[in-house]
């Protein structure tokens, strides 16, 4: 299973990688491998408000269902259009073309409580 | 997409829509005897675009090739944990479809339907003295239907008591429909661990005045009776709850325990499980539902009373729930499940329970050495494996679609939740000791075939109409309806 | 006991098998204090021949429908079966299945109801329809349900007067507990009153729900009614207790109806004192995702072969538990099967054919009791094959009187419309010939038939 080095990882299996005052959020290899074939994703609008711990998407597949927890605050400044066409693109890739929002932080010092890569590893091997 | 070759007796079938012909007819009307008129036609449609045209023949055809598609329970051992496949006698089909119960008018005076109102007052009553209950309503039109009415009384309940309480307890091994149906009562859900059985300290720790009710399943989806029941209920009640039992498993109890006896507050059964109604590919079911006296004056309208003159449908109930559908519950059903009892009789009941028992016992015994058992207590009607111990990677998937190629219909897989690649298998009491063997064969057999060749499991099934669909595909793109091209 | 195959050998065999002594031991997890002591009090067994006097004893003091000349409507309706139907949905391949979560042992259930679906759509002029509800009230329940999820924040449904009373009791019922307004449209000259509604619809507003043809057998102005609750943000549930309706009358589908449900009795399914019958639930594809119950969709298989499987489940209470879009986990599957056939049978000519014959026989008896002294129609629209009308003595003496002469007369609508006392709901089908339409006439006007 893949966990690139530069991405932060939260304990409900998001990815944050962050790029100056921009977070885009997906969801990890051990997440999209757990759900299995993804059918469907629901993605909030663009200028939606989102709170750090609140969910603000949806990703099912066909035996299961999860909701997506924003691991930042801030606006949702472009949604991943393509992938309410072709969800799978989360199976395929799930880091890359597979993001799901970008956000622009709120509060961009505010990003502790994140897992980076090892610790990450660690809590899916313990899980 | 015109039709493919047919493999031997496994026949190909278009759609209806694909093999209509324009002006082909299926039925017959009389001449009018009136002067025919028609609406003004600003308010007429047109036609019913791509409506089917077809003769008698092609729809009788058309139907019967379906059906050789699908696997009953008179195609075969039908062992669904969970879900009573038990035999559904020909008697009772045939007492559902006397002209006299066919042929009634709901709307007709209850005086002029005098027999069908009895039949539903003494299906109450026998319903009452299997579960112990004083009370019952035939309405609900499934069990779920019957869960939501009990979470309806229970809120009602509390409502007149002055009580606003938010909470439903409900364990992990719980049926997805106790929590639906609890939050359409207006609850929210508090789920409580079980480990195989629900112990008193688990629910105390959860349990406080804010809490409506505990919503639990005897025996439990493990096929385990829930040995403390009855001090649950008392702490239950002492902090002020009502218990509902949700009665899917009540197969296991006629004659030996009864509900409303050990604390039960409200139980509904279904009558398409432990009174053999057939399941109709879906429905219809039936959920009447049981409760204490102190529940009956919230019984859903109308309700089946009788008194000097004769049988009646009482609607003068202040603290009813309300009505929950047109009329009066699923009467073909009901009809069904009282011509079951009186062919069981009392004692009959009890002998059902007691082999359904030692069948899934005798399924236990059998496949244990293999199968891995998580739960090692003492069973009821049904047994639980997981797929720990399949080897090279098999999956519970794999073993139930290579069933179907040993022509069996798979077990419940998957649930309860509890259980890694649970394999819920639930015989009943209607299969003999040879039919089950051939199924232990069987399912031994896969086993062996999971270690030395398991590409048989993981293509299975061969045999069947079709081999394993694409689910994601139907998900990704939902193509609901036929369309024209 | 014959359904029961157990030999004395077989249970000693598999008892040993098990370890065990004695069935009795396999309920030692039953603890003493939740044991029965007694046994059941029920009846003792009865033979096949017994039980089939004894249920025919009781089966013959009903009143049977083709025994009288029946007027009843109101939301159960007797209509011609063809004799296929019970023949096919006899098959027990059909009958004895279980829920089809096997799809490659379940096709012939599930191809029917694909195509079930397919039919509901193209008589409701809808996009997507569910594999079926309990009946025509609950579906009309859980539409109310559907417009509260998809409607965020709003929470009113405004139900119109003209709904059947048993359909707006029911969603009264569902809505119990929940966050929900109900709020009564009231009618004018039969149906639902325009200027009432509009007055009634704010941005609170999920839904509109109005009978299509209403409790009185009306033909309600839904283009009108789509208008007014579109502009005000809302949903138009449009529910159609006599669906043989739609194969005559514009489809609410094409006239702006954004949930159309029903009960589909009519097709195939006999009365049986009300039950079963079957709720059909249709919707644009905007909402397929919040549906309740049960779909069907269409795929392939390994060898890339058409095949059909139960689809969209995560909204399922089985998966979504308590946040699923409803508590159901079935479908009226014998029921679809009865309507299917019905619907394959008449077909695109039979059914419109049909459906004139319904209107033209309601509309002769209309115009027969409309000239009787006393009698009048009280309301100018269009109906189907039910009509109110009011008489000069009390309906329950009449319909006393009436019954003495072999005719149930319809059904009295004073009890849940105070301004119509005297009024009576009469219905007619293709199974009153002329002949009872002209009894009922006769003794209406205080005749002998």
């Amino acid at each position: 299973m893949d966990f690139p080095e530069e991405l932060k990882y939260t304990e409900e299996h998001e990815w944050i990688l962050v790029e100056d005052d921009i977070a885009t959020v997906g969801i990890t290899d051990f997440a999209q491998d757990q759900l299995g074939d993804v059918v469907f994703v629901e993605l909030p609008e663009v200028g939606d408000n989102v709170e750090a711990g609140e969910t603000f998407g949806v990703v099912e597949s066909v035996k299961a269902v999860s909701d997506v927890y924003a691991p930042v605050s801030g606006e949702v400044i472009e949604i991943n259009e393509d992938l309410l066409d072709e969800p799978e693109t989360i199976n395929n890739s799930p880091y890359d073309a597979g993001w799901m929002v970008k956000i622009k932080l709120s509060a961009p010092e505010l990003l502790e409580g994140l897992m980076d890569v090892s610790s990450y590893q660690e809590f899916v091997e313990k899980d | 997409m015109m039709s493919t070759e047919g493999r031997g007796l496994v026949l190909e079938e278009n759609l209806l829509f694909e093999q209509s012909q324009p002006g082909r007819v299926g039925y017959s009307l009389a001449a009018p005897d009136v002067p025919m008129t028609v609406p003004d036609a600003a308010l007429t449609r047109t036609e019913i675009q791509g409506f089917p045209e077809l003769s008698e023949v092609d729809v009788v055809r058309h139907y019967t090739r379906l059906s050789t598609w699908n696997y009953g329970v008179d195609s075969g051992f039908y062992p669904l944990g969970s879900c009573t496949m038990k035999y559904n006698p020909k008697v009772n089909e045939a007492a559902a479809r006397l002209p006299g119960f066919t042929d009634i008018h709901p709307q007709t005076p209850e005086a002029l339907n005098q027999g069908a109102l009895e039949l539903m007052y003494n299906l109450q009553r026998d319903l009452g003295e299997i579960s112990g209950f004083p009370a019952m309503t035939l309405q609900p039109a499934a069990g779920a239907q019957g869960e939501f009415t009990g979470m309806l009384m229970i809120h009602a309940w509390h409502e007149a008591n002055g009580q606003k309480r938010r909470k439903v307890i409900i364990p992990d091994t719980a049926h997805g429909t106790n929590p639906a149906s609890s939050a359409l009562a207006g609850y929210e859900v508090v789920t409580v661990a079980s480990n195989g059985i629900l112990t008193k300290e688990a629910v105390a720790a959860v349990m406080d005045d804010d809490v409506a009710a505990l919503m639990v399943t005897n025996p439990n989806t493990l096929g385990l009776f829930e040995a403390d029941i009855r001090g649950i209920c008392d702490l239950v009640h002492e902090r002020g709850g009502l218990v509902y039992s949700d009665g899917a498993n009540l197969n296991a109890l006629m004659g030996i325990s009864r509900p409303g006896d050990i604390g039960i507050d409200v139980m509904h059964f279904n009558l398409h499980k432990t009174f053999s109604t057939p399941h109709g590919g879906g429905g219809p079911g039936s959920g009447p539902v049981g409760v204490v006296e102190k529940l009956k004056p919230f019984l859903p309208l109308p309700v089946v009373t009788k008194d000097a003159d004769g049988y009646k449908l009482d609607y003068d109930r202040p603290q009813s729930i309300g009505r929950l559908k047109s009329f009066y519950g699923h009467f073909g059903v009901l009809v069904r499940a009282y011509s079951y009892i009186l062919s069981m009789g009392g004692e009959g009941l009890k002998r059902a329970t007691e082999l359904a028992v030692l069948n899934a016992n005798y399924i236990r015994a059998r496949l244990e050495p293999v199968y891995t058992l998580p739960n090692k207590q003492r069973s009821l009607h049904e047994v639980v494996f997981s797929e720990d111990g399949l080897q090279n990677e098999c999956h519970t998937l794999d073993v139930a679609k290579r069933l179907i190629d040993y022509g069996y219909h798979p077990p419940t897989i998957y649930f309860p939740l509890v259980v890694h690649g649970a394999l819920m298998i639930e015989p009943t009491e209607t299969e003999s000791k040879q039919t089950i063997d051939e199924f232990c064969d069987a399912l031994l057999a896969i086993a062996e075939e999971a270690k030395d060749n398991p590409e048989l499991l993981k293509q299975a099934p061969v045999r069947a109409k079709v081999k394993r669909l694409h689910e994601a595909m139907a998900a990704r793109k939902p193509k609901l309806r036929w369309e024209s091209e | 006991m014959r359904y029961l195959p157990h030999t004395d050998v077989d249970v000693q065999q598999m008892l040993e098998q098990i370890g065990v002594s004695s069935i009795e031991e396999l309920f030692s997890g039953v603890p003493e204090n939740c044991r029965l002591k007694k046994p059941l009090a029920i009846s003792d067994a009865k033979s096949e021949s017994e039980l089939l006097l004894f249920l025919k004893g009781l089966a013959e003091k009903n009143s049977k429908t083709s025994d009288w000349d029946s007027f009843l409507g109101g939301g159960a309706y007797n209509h011609f079966i063809p004799t296929v139907i019970d023949q096919l949905v006899s098959r027990s391949e059909f009958y004895t299945a279980y829920t089809p979560y096997q799809p490659e042992i379940s096709q012939g259930t599930l191809q029917a109801i694909f195509e079930y679906q397919t039919m509901i759509c193209q008589l409701t002029g809808m996009d997507v329809a569910n594999a079926s509800m309990y009946d025509g009230a609950s579906a009309c329940a859980e539409a109310a349900l559907l417009a509260i999820r998809a409607g965020k924040k709003r929470h009113k449904v405004l139900l119109s007067q003209g709904l059947p009373p048993q359909y707006r009791e029911t969603v009264a019922t569902y809505c119990r507990y929940l966050d929900v307004d109900l709020i009564d449209v009231p009618l004018q000259d039969g149906v639902t009153s325009q200027q009432e509604l509009s007055a009634l619809l704010d941005e609170q507003a999920a839904a509109v729900i109005v009978g299509y043809p209403n409790y009185f057998g009306q033909i309600e102005d839904l283009a009108a009614i789509a208008e007014l609750t579109h502009t005000a943000g809302a949903r138009l549930v449009t529910a159609v207790s006599e669906p043989l309706s739609l194969a005559l009358f514009k489809a609410p589908g094409a006239l702006g109806a954004d949930v159309v449900v029903g009960e589909g009795q009519s097709f195939g399914i006999p009365l049986s004192y009300g039950g079963p019958g079957i709720g059909f639930f249709a919707v644009r594809k905007k909402d397929m995702r919040v549906l309740p119950g049960r779909l069907v969709g269409e795929t392939v298989d390994q060898d890339g072969k058409r095949g059909f499987v139960l689809t969209l489940a995560t909204r399922e209470q089985h998966i979504r538990r308590e946040k699923a879009t409803s508590n159901i986990c079935s479908n009226q599957g014998m029921c679809v099967l009865m309507v299917s056939i019905y619907l394959a049978l008449y077909g695109k000519q039979g059914l419109r054919k049909l459906a004139e014959l319904n209107y033209a026989k309601a509309t002769y008896a209309k115009n027969q009791i409309s000239q009787l002294k006393g009698f009048a129609i009280p309301f100018a629209g269009t109906s189907f094959n039910e009509f109110v009308v009011t008489c000069p003595e009390p309906v329950a003496r009449l319909k006393k009187r009436l019954e003495q002469q072999g005719i149930l007369a319809g059904i009295s609508v004073g009890r849940d419309y105070s301004d119509l006392k005297n009024g009576l709901l009469i219905c007619v089908t293709e199974q009153n010939s002329r002949e009872q339409i002209d009894r009922l006439v006769l003794a209406l006007a205080g005749g002998e038939a």
